[in-house]
């Protein structure tokens, strides 16, 4: 509450020009550990109304606005495999390489996004995940590479990786805003960049950025960075575990029965 | 209980991975044999990415082997000689293994590899352990049959660069015992496998071992064998999970005990005829997975990782 209080301030305190959005996040952290079932964040904001306007404007006819949020993961280069029968058995034959697509994608919205914005501007801002992942920066010598991208999208929905939040914004008196967007348990470390867009009449009036920063955390932080790290100290560790483990449980198992 | 796992990157659940490790470790308990053959698909099947189940199933098998070779070495039932030998071809397959693991991975087919080669592997092993578990059972049960003559001259005596084992008792070449130690390390570093049911078979009928140093040696080998490959795919594709191996090891070692005990009381040859029938019944699962067309025809990996 006091956030929200604090946005409202510095929203008073903008020079008064235009319609704005600000927004802020319930945690700026997250952190990953080995019970980690997912999390919860809520993103809440306000928006400003230019005052002239609102001033000119009809009092029983407001102008309408929406709001788009993005929560989007650290990018990352994939490989998309497709799978046809050779002799007899399902084996990968082509791939399509998309050089930097999102690991986490969430698109909440006041109303389905494709009613709200233009395509123009879904692609201008880079908005939906279809934009989002790039499909025109695609490597690979197929003859149908948007099947791939189409392939990606339907995979990473499945494992709620992209998620389209329709009608997850609530918008409370055309000022305030809020939403409660559920993280997956299996995030990528690094930033998320959480924008938010201030739609009207089709088009992005005005846009607000900050992010989250999820990390892994404890023992699986220490055990994966190792790995990558230290590799070899990692695979003398491992060493270690299963000698000691195998040995340890059958000596604690002869002590016990001999007892 | 839902437990991350930090290098197969995703959440499963504890309980199903001990109860992997105990049903596995029973039946090692019971049979005699690693596992290491039944552990590795059935972490396919609950999906661990191949490339992680192999190495994290050669950790494992250290740890299945640990106390055994410890009491081998206690009762003095190993060829350290031979041993040795079959250590050093191991070595080399390991490496061939590695290399080739990561060839093919860089192509993405390792995969397709690994399940390919569990095929054919647990197809012939369940296929011999059937023929001979029932030709036993027919002739236990008809006392008097004739007995297979055990040591024999073939052409291993024929080969150059003979040397003296004297625990084994044989004056034989090295290179059958370093091949035979080669093909079980490539099977350790694509299959995650010891090769103990590759290697005792082939010490006692390839190359004469007596029995009482046959499990002592080849355990020997396989400890080492496989901690140099637990190594190698830590340094080289970041593939073997602590933590994984470490829910595995607990069952695996709780569901030996019991499966020691079960396997006293129990007659023999029938559970191998079951045993067998388990093996090719993976084999067939694995298999299958192959040759019907996926649902989902497309997936997506992210270079570097599994």
């Amino acid at each position: 509450m006091r956030a929200l209080v604090f946005l409202l301030l510095v929203l008073a305190a903008l020079p008064a020009a235009a319609n704005e959005i600000v927004g802020a996040l319930s945690q700026n952290r997250v952190a990953l550990t080995a019970n980690f079932s997912g999390s919860e964040i809520l993103i809440f904001g306000a928006i400003r109304r230019d005052p002239t306007e609102a001033l000119a404007a009809d009092a029983t006819d407001p102008a309408h606005f929406d709001v788009v949020l993005v929560i989007e993961g650290p990018r990352e280069p994939v490989a998309i495999w497709r799978k046809d029968r050779r002799a007899g058995i399902w084996v990968n034959v082509d791939s399509v390489t998309l050089a930097s697509v999102p690991s986490f994608y969430a698109v909440a919205t006041t109303a389905p996004l494709h009613q709200i914005i233009s395509p123009e501007t879904d692609a201008e801002f880079r908005i939906s995940a279809r934009q989002a992942i790039r499909p025109d920066q695609s490597i690979g010598v197929v003859a149908d590479p948007s099947v791939f991208s189409e392939a990606l999208l339907r995979i990473r929905e499945r494992a709620e990786q992209y998620l389209t939040l329709d009608r997850f914004v609530h918008l409370d008196r055309e000022i305030l805003f809020r939403a409660n967007v559920q993280l997956p348990a299996n995030l990528t470390e690094g930033a998320y960049t959480t924008r938010m867009y201030l739609v009207r009449d089709g088009n992005v009036v005005h846009q607000f950025r900050t992010a989250i920063f999820v990390r892994k955390d404890g023992l699986e932080r220490w055990l994966h960075q190792m790995a990558y790290d230290q590799p070899f100290l990692y695979g003398l560790l491992a060493l270690a575990i299963a000698l000691i483990a195998g040995w340890g449980a059958s000596a604690l198992f002869r002590f016990i029965r001999s007892a | 209980m839902l437990i991350y796992l930090p290098i197969a990157e995703i959440s499963t659940n504890a309980l199903t991975l001990l109860g992997v490790g105990a049903g596995v470790g029973m039946l090692s308990g019971m049979f005699g044999v690693g596992g290491g053959f039944l552990i590795t698909p059935l972490l396919f099947f609950i999906g661990i990415p191949p490339a992680v189940a192999v190495a994290t199933g050669a950790n494992q098998v250290v740890a299945s082997s640990i106390s055994g070779v410890l009491a081998h070495l206690r009762r003095k039932t190993v060829d350290l000689k031979m041993g040795t030998v079959l250590l050093i071809g191991g070595l080399i397959g390991s490496s061939g293994g590695i290399w080739l693991f990561r060839l093919l991975s860089r192509l993405g087919q390792v995969d397709l590899f690994v399940q390919l080669a569990y095929v054919l592997f647990l197809g012939v092993i369940g296929t011999l352990m059937l023929q001979e578990s029932v030709r036993s059972w027919y002739r236990s049960s008809k006392p008097g049959a004739a007995r297979r003559k055990l040591h024999k001259h073939n052409w291993v005596h024929a080969l150059p660069l003979k040397m003296k084992f004297r625990v084994s008792g044989l004056y034989i070449s090295v290179i059958p015992p370093m091949l035979v130690g080669m093909a079980v390390g490539v099977l350790s570093a694509v299959m995650g496998v010891g090769g103990g049911f590759i290697m005792v078979p082939a010490m006692i009928y390839l190359l004469g071992m007596p029995t009482k140093v046959v499990v002592g040696t080849s355990l020997f080998q396989i400890i080492f064998v496989t901690a140099y490959t637990t190594v190698a795919h830590a340094v080289t594709s970041h593939s073997v999970d602590v933590m994984l191996a470490f829910f595995l090891i607990i069952g695996g070692v709780l569901g030996a005990q019991f499966g020691t005990q079960i396997g006293l009381k129990l007659k023999a040859e029938q559970l191998r005829i079951l045993l067998a029938l388990l093996v090719i019944a993976v084999c067939i699962k694995v298999g299958l997975d192959l040759l019907i067309r996926p649902a989902e025809l497309y997936s997506v990996r992210i270079p570097g990782q599994h």
